[in-house]
């Protein structure tokens, strides 16, 4: 069987600062991880190949940095990576980065697909669904738990007051849930092979078959128009009234933020 | 000349922090306050190979560097010295000297099994009237026919009763003095090997401190490890590469107490404003910060010295003489800062303050390490 | 712009068991004041089957015009019969804009929907306008774990698509009486290689309100003093539609469960609004409930680092304050009988 999770790098802290001329966020300086999901979603791939014996396949879209995240992939077990970066994929959305990804995947033999729901630093879960759409395979989100029966997938998807065990018949896409598993320790030697022994394919814009109407900002149907840090949180008010007034003061900021 | 970590170190560090965080963290406390050999996180570690890390990968081992290794034991004593120390104790002290001086045959029969998780070791040098002055070893080792007969004891042994590998140092021949010294490999459970009373101790204390007994203890012949009359020189051949491991502990003991220090005057009030706005605080946390790194350049460059030179015993004593005083005087610094509530066994400094006065005397007390170093240099 | 022919504000009505999800309600009611700034009317879309007795409901709240598909394939949700009924009725009517609830169900279809469609999708938007002088749909999302806002256009594709936060918009008053204007659509449900089976539908105990998905959520800490003492909280949360929740300390003191503590060693929350009541503020408390939309803290001491991330801050006796909000709240809510 032929795994491929696609897995995203993101920052690793809240503490996000925003470029005051172009808007855009600023990722030098902060630690970068797979994002949580994505990491879930390798992890039941892992647990695929250790149980079925599969072959896993991480592939990453951004920057030439991502890499990591692939390193780390490998010093957990995965066994070929691809990176897929170029300027033109740059300022992607969701719809770009997934046809993007898409086109990517179509390069590689595949039964199975994982991505994480959503990632934390944007949390759309679009992705997942929207490559799915481009694959014309069946999606299921929300996944819980994972068991591959024969050419099928018997999946648990979660909604907010039930789960639905989903039976699905394989190439599928499966999103993943952070509560799925607890993803695996790399092992020390396991970093040094990802480093030493491992290569990482990387494929650019030509690697790949896709009309550049989809791909990059230019093939981005949705435009950022502004982005702003929520300024409240900065400068919060405290007052100190008496009792009769404070309860006043609550009051009027749950009614400016619409709680009633 | 670079001081920058490859990715790859980078990587390992990251993994060791994070296990050390989610799950040694959480267990320091209980491991200190009942005095309890934290088997679970062995078990732990050895699943993901952090007790092979510096052993080649013919051997079952890791395949990484002596640096990588530094970089396990000081994240790990940055939340727990204990756990630090068993990890050291195990590698450098036990793993180390059957792959430096082993056969093949000892290599694959006992190497194997301690770096792929399914044993654990120590080492048993010191005994009552031999310890700065190891050389004054009393417990003997007679050849008789295909077996040699061990009898004496060993006291102060990291790991005892834990570890089931041991490396057992004794007179093979009283009349040569050191030269007649000799290294045997000796299992648990061997008839004549038994364990006298744990120790209660001032700090690390769950890790297991025994007195190894040996009672007309027979060994196989083929456990003598190297040749006979050469232990001595194994002995502090292998303590060198020790006290980078305790060098280790001593950094991670030092800069998990700076950590902890720092978050806890960014986040305490007096006077009405957090105590990291006062001068004093500023100005001590500087003075921990650059001992600290300090430190970590000497352990960092004995590491990489244990792997690129053939001698590096100036290195790696210098590093443990530096980094076990840093050890001592920035968790007491970091009491200090904590005041009262430093004072207590509520807050994590009272225990790294206590668990780092052992590393200015175990393999090798400071004044050990200065004559080590002076020895070099006269 | 050559958007001409999209016209009007479609709705996904999500119903689960042939019961309509608030956040439909509440999409209707948001869709209606855009609907006024475009000119255009509001359409409900009710997929499902034998869902048509739920269409008077969806008028009663506003809805203009209601397009029912009901067919077997739409008994229980899945991706692909549900993505096949939105598209065909997105091909078929070409509305301007399509509203989902941010829900399991909404953030699986509509990404899945855009993507066939061809057109931009904006997750999780907490606040929708209609831009005056272009008359695009301004969508403002969260974004980063909250720290930051984005305002989304899609300007060049249509329909213009967006999932909203359930709980956010309001929904207008109910309309008793009020009859559909119903249309009735069925593309065709054929099965393909894209349909799932469903095997078994397990419904989650309904024990207590996970805090992590409450939207509004009433800690208390050391300062509430007693067991006893949370009854003050109670009435709160019970008069706002809120959760208890509390820090470390009211779970060691044996006041509250574990269950329910939020921090490092607790769990880690978002709601709408979070009142931090006699809650110091820990560093291990903070990183657990910075990321609230609301924080609002009542603390006696004016220095407790609470205060710090609260974007309102109330010193003062808990004890006295937290009755008298009680009463006010319940006040507003009688005068406001929507609620």
């Amino acid at each position: 069987m032929k795994i491929i999770v696609c897995i995203k790098q993101v920052p690793d802290t809240n503490e996000v600062k925003l470029d005051p001329v172009t808007g855009t966020l600023i990722r030098d300086g902060v630690p970068s991880i797979i994002n949580p999901d994505d990491k879930a979603g390798l992890e039941a791939a892992l647990r695929l190949k250790d149980e079925l014996g599969a072959e896993v396949t991480v592939i990453s879209m951004g920057p030439p940095q991502a890499e990591a995240v692939i390193r780390e992939a490998f010093a957990m077990g995965a066994d070929k990576g691809y990176l897929v970066t170029d300027r033109a994929f740059g300022g992607a959305d969701t719809w770009a980065t997934s046809s993007t990804l898409a086109a990517a995947i179509k390069n590689l033999e595949y039964d199975l697909v994982i991505t994480g729901r959503q990632a934390i630093d944007g949390d759309t879960a679009q992705v997942g669904p929207q490559i799915a759409e481009h694959l014309d395979i069946a999606n299921i989100s929300y996944a819980e738990d994972i068991k591959v029966e024969g050419e099928y997938v018997i999946v648990k998807r979660q909604y907010e007051d039930r789960y639905h065990i989903i039976k699905a018949k394989m190439p599928c896409l499966i999103t993943a849930l952070a509560e799925l598993n607890e993803p695996r320790y790399m092992t020390p030697g396991g970093i040094f092979d990802a480093y030493r022994e491992k290569k990482i394919t990387v494929w650019g814009r030509n690697d790949i078959t896709i009309d550049d109407s989809n791909i990059g900002l230019k093939g981005s149907p949705t435009k950022v128009a502004q982005s702003f840090p929520k300024s409240v949180k900065a400068s919060g008010q405290v007052v100190s009234f008496d009792s009769e007034e404070s309860a006043t003061f609550i009051i009027d900021k749950l009614k400016e933020k619409f709680i009633f | 000349m670079d001081f920058t970590l490859s990715k790859e170190h980078e990587m390992a560090r990251t993994l060791f922090r994070d296990f050390a965080q989610q799950q040694v963290k959480p267990l320091a406390r209980e491991v200190d306050e009942i005095e309890v050999f934290p088997r679970g996180t062995v078990e732990k570690m050895q699943k993901l190979g952090f007790l092979g890390i510096p052993i080649p990968k013919e051997y079952g081992g890791q395949g990484c560097d002596t640096l990588t290794y530094v970089l396990c034991i000081e994240e790990l004593s940055k939340v727990c010295g204990t756990t630090g120390v068993i990890v050291s104790a195990h590698t450098s002290l036990c793993c180390d000297p059957i792959k430096n001086f082993g056969t093949p045959e000892q290599k694959e029969k006992y190497l194997r099994p301690l770096v792929t998780g399914k044993k654990l070791g120590a080492f048993g040098l010191t005994e009552p009237n031999a310890g700065t002055d190891a050389s004054g070893q009393q417990t003997k080792a007679v050849l008789d026919g295909d077996e040699y007969i061990l009898n004496g004891s060993k006291i102060f042994i990291t790991n005892g009763k834990e570890a089931d590998i041991y490396i057992i140092f004794a007179m093979t021949d009283k009349s040569k003095g050191t030269k007649g010294i000799s290294a045997f490999i000796v299992e648990k459970g061997t008839p004549g090997f038994t364990f006298g009373t744990k120790e209660k101790k001032m700090g690390i204390r769950g890790s297991a401190t025994y007195e190894l007994i040996f009672t007309e203890c027979r060994i196989p012949k083929e456990n003598l490890l190297g040749q006979e009359g050469k232990g001595f020189g194994y002995a502090m051949q292998t303590l060198d590469g020790g006290r980078i491991g305790i060098a280790a502990q001593a950094l991670g003991l030092a800069a998990g107490a700076l950590e902890t220090t720092i978050a806890y005057v960014k986040e305490r009030k007096q006077f009405g404003k957090s105590l990291s706005k006062f001068q004093n605080t500023q100005f001590q946390i500087a003075n921990m910060a650059t001992k600290v790194e300090a430190a970590r350049l000497l352990v960092y460059k004995a590491a990489i010295a244990k792997e690129t030179q053939k001698k590096y015993s100036m290195d790696a004593a210098m590093a443990k003489l530096y980094a076990a005083e840093v050890a001592s005087e920035v968790t007491n610094l970091a009491v200090q800062l904590h005041g009262g509530y430093g004072y207590t066994r509520e807050y994590d400094v009272e225990r790294m303050m206590r668990d780092a006065k052992i590393t200015e005397i175990y393999e090798g007390t400071s004044e050990v390490q200065r004559m080590v170093i002076s020895g070099g240099l006269l | 712009m050559g958007f001409e022919n999209n016209k009007g504000i479609f709705i996904f009505v999500q119903q689960v068991d042939n019961r309509i999800t608030n956040v439909s309600f509440e999409l209707i009611g948001k869709g209606k004041e855009l609907a006024a700034d475009l000119g255009t009317e509001v359409t409900a879309v009710l997929l499902g089957y034998k869902v048509k007795p739920l269409a008077d409901e969806l008028a009663a709240y506003g809805a203009d015009k209601v397009i029912l598909v009901d067919d077997p394939a739409l008994e229980i949700y899945t991706t692909e019969a549900y993505t096949h009924g939105m598209y065909s009725v997105i091909e078929k009517y070409n509305p301007e804009i399509v509203l989902y609830g941010a829900t399991a169900i909404g953030r699986d279809l509509a990404p899945r929907v855009s993507a066939r469609v061809h057109t931009g999708l904006t997750a999780d938007c907490t606040k929708l306008e209609i831009d005056s002088e272009t008359k695009y749909l301004r969508m403002t999302r969260p974004a980063f774990g909250g720290n930051i806002m984005a305002t989304i256009l899609c300007p060049n594709f249509r329909p213009q698509m967006a999932t909203v936060r359930p709980g956010v918009m309001q929904k207008l008053k109910k309309i008793e009486g009020a009859k559909a204007n119903l249309e009735e659509f069925n593309p065709g449900f054929e099965k393909n290689h894209k349909y799932v089976e469903v095997l078994e539908v397990i419904k989650k105990p309904s024990t207590k309100i996970d805090i992590q998905e409450a939207n509004i959520l009433v800690s208390g800490g050391r300062g509430v003093g007693s067991k006893e003492n949370f009854a003050l909280l109670e009435e709160l949360a019970n008069t706002i539609g809120g959760t208890i929740s509390s820090s470390r300390a009211s779970v060691d003191a044996g006041w509250q469960d574990k269950e329910v503590q939020v921090g490092q060693t607790g769990k880690t929350v978002r709601p709408h609004v979070y009142f931090a009541i006699g809650i110091s503020g820990a560093i291990q408390h903070l990183a657990g409930m910075e990321e609230s939309d609301v924080i609002i803290a009542i603390n006696k001491d004016p220095y407790a680092p609470i205060f710090d991330v609260a974007d309102y801050g109330v010193v003062g006796d808990l004890n006295k304050i937290v009755p008298i909000l009680t009463e006010k709240i319940k006040a507003e809510m009688i005068a406001k009988d929507n609620w």
